[in-house]
């Protein structure tokens, strides 16, 4: 029972991880009705520019709202520059440039920063909560949670988050009430940029710092969105926190999947989920009527 | 009467292909206007041409303003709503969420929860669905909450696109007649493409016959009803 | 895209018969490192035929490639290492279980539509190396260790060496591929597969069966580069996970948008492309040249959409286009 109590723990500690950069994620497919594949890719490169700020010398807190800044930016920089010439090409497309950027982070940040695994600080003080689980997954939960209210409020209570949404879900009639659905586009990327970023600051002081930290976690974050619903934060959460408890729980009690093959668990947790609730455990059913 | 929208060569392409070759008209304020023709003539287009949804060229002046150049949001802000074919509704939201991106523009609030009640007390129906999401709405009250919306704009000129598409007869007569109540009472005028000729010509004082994206005929409704070409192709009596 | 490459198209025999004279003799002319290169790059635009006939022809994204490729090749590795097989009967052993396992992979697939199946996609290709290294496969794929392969003499009544008598084996083996997937493109299947991917309603309600066309094309797909894969095991000597990281997903989808989706001969300049890239880009900067990738790859999508085959029927539609108006 202790075993289980501990697992549930732990999965709940790298549920935060996951939900967190699955809320990037649902912020990224409100705004543009699209997956971005190479969130993890640019949230592992804010990362690294906040490991550089920290470096130069630069504060926590202040490196950590720089790098936020500065990822918000960069987030609306790609999408005014590379994806909005491609609003009207095709699924293939942007599939296309997602892999050109996935290329030119990885490869980028391996050439400034090089491939050897660095450490990166937590903001929150070291040791454990009652030896069950530490500080900083406990920091990072309500780090997750803060954001999800945030994200929340965005979306339900401000007219540019309403705006944004209208602008993903339906562009023509969007732009006919006088929602300028370009400007929508990038401010969604430049969200969920920051969030990313967020996300990997929070990550990397569990996984460490390097060039490849985000593809696995990736995966769970896009698990985590899809089991809790792609068009809902609060799911997407809830989803961050139940894939992390089943990872465990696969992994302690299933002896086949064992600590090795936890991304195996991410992909059967996807297809499966997709297949048979494709709207996600929490997410709203979408009734379209012809 | 002044003319509230001005329209002189108008052209519209989508991609290589010309739709409007140099169309001229003109609508007079408080007046409601249709744009006749078969599948094909550029009605649709001469509709989104107006609103900037497609590569045009010419002169679009909205009273004192060209908004010939202007992008669509911009448009919108002028005062023109356009209910788009097929209705356009944002099927993931709540219908009152409809009507509040419909005033997205504006910054009144108290406006906008007064113009919500007006709307709904245009369409009834609509306060009841308030918080029903609209892709569940049947068609008549995707295409009430589609005009609903438009009004959120307060607009000074409404375009219509083929309101009556796909509605029982039942349902276009109600619709109609409040868009006629809406006209009269509130002053806005209106553009209306529609297939069913002899709707519209009971609806609209001025008309306009659109033949492969040429106006050919034109003039007040009753002239148009009685023209004979008109008559046999598009009134089919 | 070339008329005569899709609907009613005639093979070009003049061209064709250059290519197969210039392509048989090319061993001869170059070193062995060379023709090692050279073998690879066909291996490659076999992998990248197979991904393209999913996506170019069918419309189904996968960013999971490099598990077929995997497949294929510890399919021909395990053949070899624990059963004794002769490398050459696991070629196409390789693609059959890849046809077998895209096939399944597929069934579920078909109902992710666009994005939500390269999300599928991508999923599989990341968990893919992590797969092959778990200890409960380990006895039969080497885990982190990976398993050899030792290629067979040549045979001795031939003058040549190992390089050349394999670059010749894959130049066989790519030149029938190419061919019998020309031929499936052009026949009343290959149609099927364009019309779903043109429309994919209107070809359920043409009475194509999506969902068997569909996930058979996944299946041949995965054929395509599970061979790809069984080669490459061969001519390597040697599978580990880490050569089928998602790397290779990506270096595949590269060789396919840069060669041109939807076309068939275009798979052989991307083979060319993924591989002479990263040699020229170390020269610039190394480790960069994945970042020279992704700045191509976006370049491409601005300016011709339709990869190299695009440009060449450019260029030659141009000339033709100048010399009828002189003549």
């Amino acid at each position: 029972m202790d075993l289980f109590l501990q697992q549930i723990l732990t999965g709940i500690a790298n549920g935060a991880i996951y939900a967190c950069l699955a809320l990037a994620v649902v912020m990224i497919y409100q705004a543009i009705d699209h997956f971005n594949f190479a969130q993890g890719e640019m949230a592992m490169f804010s990362t690294y520019i906040c490991w550089s700020l920290i470096a130069a010398g630069v504060p926590y807190w202040a490196a950590f709202f720089i790098t936020i800044i500065v990822s918000f930016l960069g987030g609306l920089a790609i999408e005014r520059i590379i994806i909005k010439p491609l609003h009207h090409a095709p699924v293939l497309s942007h599939i296309v440039v997602f892999i050109g950027l996935i290329a030119i982070f990885n490869s980028t940040a391996g050439a400034i920063w090089d491939h050897t695994i660095k450490t990166f600080p937590s903001p929150f003080p070291s040791g454990s909560f009652g030896g069950l689980i530490g500080l900083h997954e406990v920091g990072m939960f309500f780090v997750t949670l803060i954001l999800l209210l945030a994200i929340f409020s965005f979306f339900k209570f401000t007219r540019v988050g309403m705006a944004m949404q209208a602008a993903a879900a339906n562009p023509v009639s969007a732009e006919l009430v006088g929602i300028r659905v370009a400007w929508m586009l990038a401010l969604g990327w430049g969200l969920a940029a920051a969030i990313g970023a967020v996300a990997g600051m929070m990550i990397a002081p569990i996984v460490f710092l390097d060039p490849n930290m985000m593809l696995g976690i990736l995966l769970y974050g896009f698990a985590a969105a899809i089991v809790g619903g792609i068009s809902s934060p609060g799911g997407a959460v809830a989803g961050g926190f139940l894939v992390g408890i089943i990872e465990n729980l696969a992994g302690t009690y299933i002896p086949a999947i064992g600590s090795e093959l936890k991304l195996t668990v991410a992909l059967v947790l996807i297809v499966t989920v997709l297949l048979f609730k494709p709207n996600g455990l929490f997410g709203k059913t979408i009734v379209t009527r012809v | 009467m002044s003319h509230l929208l001005e329209v002189k060569g108008l052209h519209a392409s989508y991609g290589p292909t010309n739709v409007l070759n140099g169309l001229d008209f003109s609508l007079e304020k408080g007046g409601v206007t249709t744009i006749l023709g078969a599948n094909g003539a550029g009605k649709t287009t001469t509709l989104r041409a107006i609103s900037g949804m497609v590569t045009r060229s010419g002169e679009i002046k909205l009273e004192e303003t060209d908004i010939g150049a202007m992008a669509t949001a911009d448009i919108t802000r002028q005062g023109i709503a356009h209910v788009p074919e097929g209705r356009g509704t944002f099927v993931r939201m709540s219908t009152e969420d409809n009507l509040n991106l419909g005033a997205y523009s504006r910054n009144d609030k108290a406006g906008i929860a007064e113009d919500i009640e007006r709307v709904y007390s245009y369409f009834p129906i609509l306060k009841q669905r308030r918080t029903q999401q609209a892709g569940t709405l049947s068609g008549g009250e995707a295409q009430m909450l589609a005009v609903g919306r438009a009004l959120m704009l307060r607009p000074r000129l409404l375009l219509l696109d083929e309101p009556s598409f796909g509605l029982a007869p039942l349902i276009v007569q109600e619709l109609f007649a409040i868009l006629k109540r809406i006209n009269v009472e509130e002053g806005v005028s209106m553009l209306l493409v529609e297939q069913n000729a002899a709707l519209a010509l009971e609806m609209a004082d001025h008309a306009y016959l659109l033949e492969t994206g040429n106006i050919v005929i034109s003039g007040t409704s009753q002239s148009i009803l009685e023209n004979e070409t008109v008559r046999r192709s598009y009134l089919g009596y | 895209m070339d008329p005569r490459l899709t609907v009613g198209a005639r093979i070009p025999i003049k061209w064709v018969t250059l290519f197969v004279v210039i392509g048989v003799i090319l061993p001869f002319f170059m070193d062995g490192y060379t023709t090692f290169q050279a073998t690879l790059v066909m291996i490659y635009a076999i992998a990248i035929l197979g991904l393209n006939l999913l996506t170019g022809f069918n419309g189904q994204f996968s960013l999971g490639h490099s598990a077929f490729y995997a497949i294929g090749a510890y399919t021909a590795a395990i053949l070899y290492f624990h059963y004794g097989w002769p490398v050459y009967a696991t070629i196409p052993v390789g693609g059959i279980v890849c046809f077998v396992a895209g096939f399944l992979f597929g069934l579920p697939a078909l109902r992710l539509e666009g994005l939500y199946l390269a999300l599928a996609t991508f999923a599989l290709g990341i968990a893919i190396p992590q797969i092959l290294k778990s200890s409960h496969l380990e006895e039969l794929t080497g885990g982190v260790q990976g398993l050899d392969v030792f290629r067979p003499a040549v045979p001795e009544m031939l003058p040549l060496t190992m390089d050349q008598w394999w670059y010749l084996i894959v130049f066989v083996i790519m030149l029938f591929m190419f061919w019998v997937a020309w031929n499936l493109i052009n026949s009343r299947t290959g149609r099927a597969m364009m019309a779903i991917r043109d429309n994919s309603i209107a070809a359920k309600s043409m009475g194509v069966s999506t969902s068997l066309y569909k996930s058979l094309t996944f299946g041949v797909s995965a054929f395509y580069t599970g061979v790809a894969g069984s080669l490459s095991a061969i001519i390597i000597e040697f599978v580990a996970p880490d050569s089928f990281t998602f790397q290779l997903s990506i270096l595949l989808f590269i060789g396919m948008v840069v060669g041109g989706t939807g076309s068939i001969w275009g798979a052989l300049f991307g083979g060319l492309f993924i591989l002479i890239i990263p040699n020229f880009a170390e020269e610039i900067s190394t480790g960069l040249s994945y970042a020279i990738f992704g700045i191509i790859l976006i370049l491409i999508i601005y300016v011709m959409p339709s990869g190299f085959t695009g440009l060449v029927n450019l260029i030659r539609t141009k000339i033709r286009g100048r010399i009828g108006t002189t003549g």
